[in-house]
């Protein structure tokens, strides 16, 4: 924007929006920046399905970088098609996939008019929070195979992990449920004050005439009715259970104030001495249930308890014996058959490599920064991930068997009780509220017993419990920690439950991962250090390394800005050594120190001695020493502020599975309190969080790999690092968006405002309920108070809480709407 | 004054249909997705070759 004029000729792909640089392909007047692009306009072009052109500009997925598409063999398999389909007879399947690129208007669109691209979908409908797509299609007149492959065509490859054999995909219905009782309460609530209007006008008691009276009775309690026994049945079954485990929680006072109030009104009715309480009671359940609604806000997108069944695609390639690639699913995958793997593909099983040499990263598993070197018949674990050229594999155990399936299920990572013992401060304190509440009805009622006799002690005895019906209370936790939970989201943070925010505000020491945590594989720092490369220089190093498939010449070649290459007229790579090249007639050496004494004739000590904390690759041109290249995975963004301003006030830990090289760099950071342990096993990690909660420590693990997992499991607020936060991560409390880890301090921060908000709202409630017990005592809690005060303190505790949160999230400076 | 009860019989009559029609929306899954209706607002039902104006679009884009 700034200097447009600069920017001569850069046409924008009409399907996705990218800049066409490398090359244009123009069809029908319009520009593509890739074949695959032009192929997927093609096809809905000639569908009649450009609108989806209009609903958003360029909205197509970028085809570039998908040269190999899955292949889809295995959805032929009828086994396959039942485990994965909601429903499968002979003509219909009907099932939910995962699409991650569904991401506007646009997608929705053309997802939902699938079935002019192919005739055999019947029914498609997106729902675009879930980023899934429901679909019913006719196996007479295509098959799921097809529709897959015609999905991928147009850049909307679905998603399908191990774990779909085996669960249906669970339709959410719970919240109905929810929405039903709400529905009926406030139904019942509206009416039932229309009716009990006329009695609040009537002050001067001359009665309205007629039977209205018992009509008006009669229809609140079969209004009243259905609320009792529908709407308010989950607080009166918690309360119960409650009570028969002998504990007591918030549900028992609540459960004793509706119990009371439908008694009292049914008893004021029918004996025709009052109007009863019936539009408190539905109000209260009424708002109750709105509070609940707010606390089972759920982030439909992401998932906490993964295993490693969602972290392995469905099917794998493998060969037959007359070395034809097709795809099988994993679970029918068995030992010694041939599998081949292409690039960022995992390995899903342990495996024999047969290909001459692999790359592979297994930064997930064990937290090591750099890809490892397998060569011909090593061994390759399960999770590793294939980086580079396409490799074959032989496979040696049953993907149950794999070392990745077994560091999942390992005991010590399933520690499931920490949800369990989470208690809101609402049930901590309800035991005392409960005897508090009963012991002052009594004794007023006692008063009044010796005082005015039995009736009214009866009714200031109902009065009580009805007033300090905890119903402002229960609201006030659901409602901070739920407001609470949305600015979180807001910036970054996904929190799995309300009530693990009390574990956060609580931390006192913070545990970090290095790998992918705090460094970012991605952003690789290169740096050459060593005599200034001229332009040709640059080009025929970077000509020298893009024929390497090795990682940290790809990466030297990235940082390399030259837009020209040469051919090399000869190269030769020693795996894992270094290149010796020929361009131009330059001769190119670049490897390790002993590579290049033993190819260019460089006497080691003329090699100067590099002081580099991360991997070198040195370069000699010509036989002259030039110098080399460093290569370390950069450090986040923001996090060394993040560290100096958290330093003070937690003690801080780094635990790395990877080696030592970094650990000048990071105790930088950390200071002297801090301490960092390096290579780290996943066993290991998890014991050192048992040894700082033994010594009293509230421990928040930030971690992103599986190795962190267990770790993550034990610590008081596992916190998984995921750079998208639908894709992949561990088990864990809390899911942070990468970008987002420089404001852990600000989200900590937030975390004790929000209890301090819960209290300072408990407090209020309390108040309001004073007030009401002043009433109650005295004999003077007529309906009128009570049908103002219940719904004026539910009220005003929601706004409360609502304008608190999102001002302490905004002085903490996080940002509150969208 | 005896209109009253039906006039109330009559109102709760039809509160009730509208619980009823709640009752159904719920049923059927209105509330189970609440953004992605939002965006099927947009779409146009018309079926029309929309060519031209997709090469407006590609020109808004490019200025």
């Amino acid at each position: 924007m700034m200097n447009s004029s600069v920017v001569i000729t850069s046409e924008i792909c009409f399907h996705c929006g990218e800049d066409c640089t490398e090359e244009t392909v123009h069809f029908d007047d319009k520009a593509f920046c890739c074949l695959g692009c032009k192929s997927a306009y093609q096809i809905l072009e000639e569908s009649d399905l450009c609108g989806y052109y209009d609903l958003d500009a360029n909205p197509g997925i970028n085809l570039k970088n998908t040269k190999h598409r899955a292949r889809f063999d295995y959805l032929e398999d009828e086994e396959v098609i039942t485990r994965i389909s909601d429903f499968h007879d002979t003509t219909r399947i009907s099932l939910t996939l995962n699409i991650p690129n569904i991401h506007c208007t646009s997608c929705v669109w053309l997802l939902e008019n699938l079935q002019k691209l192919d005739s055999g979908v019947l029914q498609s409908g997106v729902n675009f929070l879930k980023k899934e797509l429901s679909l019913l299609i006719d196996t007479d007149k295509t098959s799921l195979r097809d529709v897959v492959e015609q999905l991928v065509t147009i850049g909307y490859e679905p998603e399908i992990r191990l774990e779909k054999l085996d669960s249906k995909t669970e339709k959410s219905h719970q919240n109905r449920s929810l929405w039903l009782k709400m529905g009926v309460a406030g139904f019942a609530f509206g009416n039932i004050m229309l009716f009990s209007f006329p009695d609040y006008l009537d002050t001067t008691g001359s009665g309205l005439g007629g039977n209205f009276h018992i009509f008006f009775g009669a229809l609140n309690i079969i209004l009243a009715l259905p609320v009792l026994l529908y709407s308010s049945s989950d607080y009166l079954k918690s309360a119960f259970a409650a009570l028969s485990q002998r504990g007591v929680n918030l549900d028992v006072p609540i459960s004793i104030g509706i119990v009371a109030l439908f008694s009292r009104s049914v008893y004021e009715i029918v004996t025709m001495t009052g109007t009863g309480y019936m539009d408190s009671f539905t109000g209260l359940i009424f708002f109750l249930l709105i509070g609940k609604l707010v606390q089972q806000k759920t982030f439909n997108r992401l998932s906490f308890d993964r295993d490693y069944r969602s972290y392995l695609p469905i099917a794998v390639n493998v060969l037959n014996e007359n070395g034809e690639e097709y795809s099988v699913s994993l679970d029918k995958l068995q030992p010694d058959q041939q599998m081949q793997l292409r690039n960022h593909e995992l390995v899903p099983c342990d495996s024999t490599l047969l290909s001459d040499e692999a790359f592979l990263d297994y930064s997930f598993i064990t937290g090591e920064s750099e890809p490892v070197t397998v060569r011909n018949g090593e061994r390759v674990f399960a999770g590793g991930r294939l980086i580079g050229s396409t490799a074959l594999m032989r496979t040696e155990e049953k993907v149950a068997n794999s070392y990745l399936t077994k560091l999942w299920n390992h005991e010590a990572f399933q520690n499931n009780d920490k949800e369990l013992k989470l208690t809101t401060f609402a049930d901590k304190i309800s035991p005392y509220f409960t005897v508090a509440v009963l012991g002052i009805a009594f004794f007023s009622g006692l008063y009044w017993l010796q005082t005015a006799g039995m009736e009214p002690a009866l009714s200031v005895f109902t009065a009580v419990l009805i007033i300090a019906c905890p119903c402002a209370l229960a609201l006030s936790t659901p409602f901070t920690l739920g407001s609470a939970l949305n600015v979180l989201s807001l910036n970054g943070l996904f929190v799995k439950n309300h009530l693990l925010i009390e574990n956060l505000s609580k931390a006192t020491s913070i545990v970090f991962d290095k790998t992918g945590t705090l460094t970012e594989s991605e952003a690789a720092e290169v740096g050459f250090f060593g005599d200034d490369l001229s332009s040709n220089e640059q080009i025929w190093v970077k000509s020298a390394c893009k024929n390497s498939i090795h990682p940290l010449s790809r990466k030297v070649a990235t940082y390399l800005q030259s837009s020209y290459l040469h051919q090399p007229k000869t190269y030769k790579e020693v795996p894992g050594k270094g290149i010796l090249a020929d361009v131009d007639g330059a001769i190119i050496c670049l490897g390790s120190e002993t590579f290049l004494s033993d190819q260019s004739g460089i006497k080691p000590e003329f090699i100067p001695e590099s002081h580099f904390s991360g991997s070198t690759v040195h370069l000699s041109v010509n036989g002259v020493y030039k110098g080399f290249f460093g290569i370390k995975a950069g450090v986040r963004n923001g996090i060394s502020d993040l560290l100096q301003s958290i330093k003070e006030k937690f003690s801080l830990y780094l635990l790395s599975g990877d080696n030592e090289a970094q650990r000048s760099e990071f105790s930088n950071y950390f200071g002297e309190n801090g301490s960092l342990l390096f290579n780290q096993k996943p066993e290991e990690k998890l014991d050192f969080i048992t040894q700082l909660q033994e010594s009293g420590e509230q421990v928040i693990m930030v971690g992103d790999g599986l190795n962190d997992a267990g770790a993550l499991k034990k610590s008081d607020f596992g916190i998984a690092l995921a750079d998208d936060v639908s894709s992949f991560a561990p088990a864990c409390d809390a899911i942070l968006e990468g970008s987002s880890l420089q404001k852990l301090h600000a989200f900590i921060d937030f975390s004790k405002a929000s209890m301090k908000i819960i209290i300072a709202s408990f407090v209020l409630s309390l108040l309001y309920n004073t007030i009401g017990l002043g009433f109650a005592i005295t004999g003077n809690l007529s309906p009128l108070v009570a049908a103002i005060l219940m719904p004026l303190s539910s009220i005003s505790v929601m706004v409360f809480t609502f304008a608190t949160t999102r001002f302490f999230a905004r002085k903490g400076g996080l940002a509150i709407w969208k | 004054m005896e209109v009253i009860y039906m006039l109330i019989g009559f109102s709760l009559l039809v509160a009730l249909i509208f619980l009823g029609l709640f009752f159904w929306a719920v049923r059927s899954g209105q509330f189970d997705d609440q953004h992605t209706p939002s965006m099927r607002v947009l779409f146009d039902s018309k079926k029309t070759s929309s060519k031209k104006e997709s090469t407006n679009n590609q020109k808004h884009r490019d200025e």
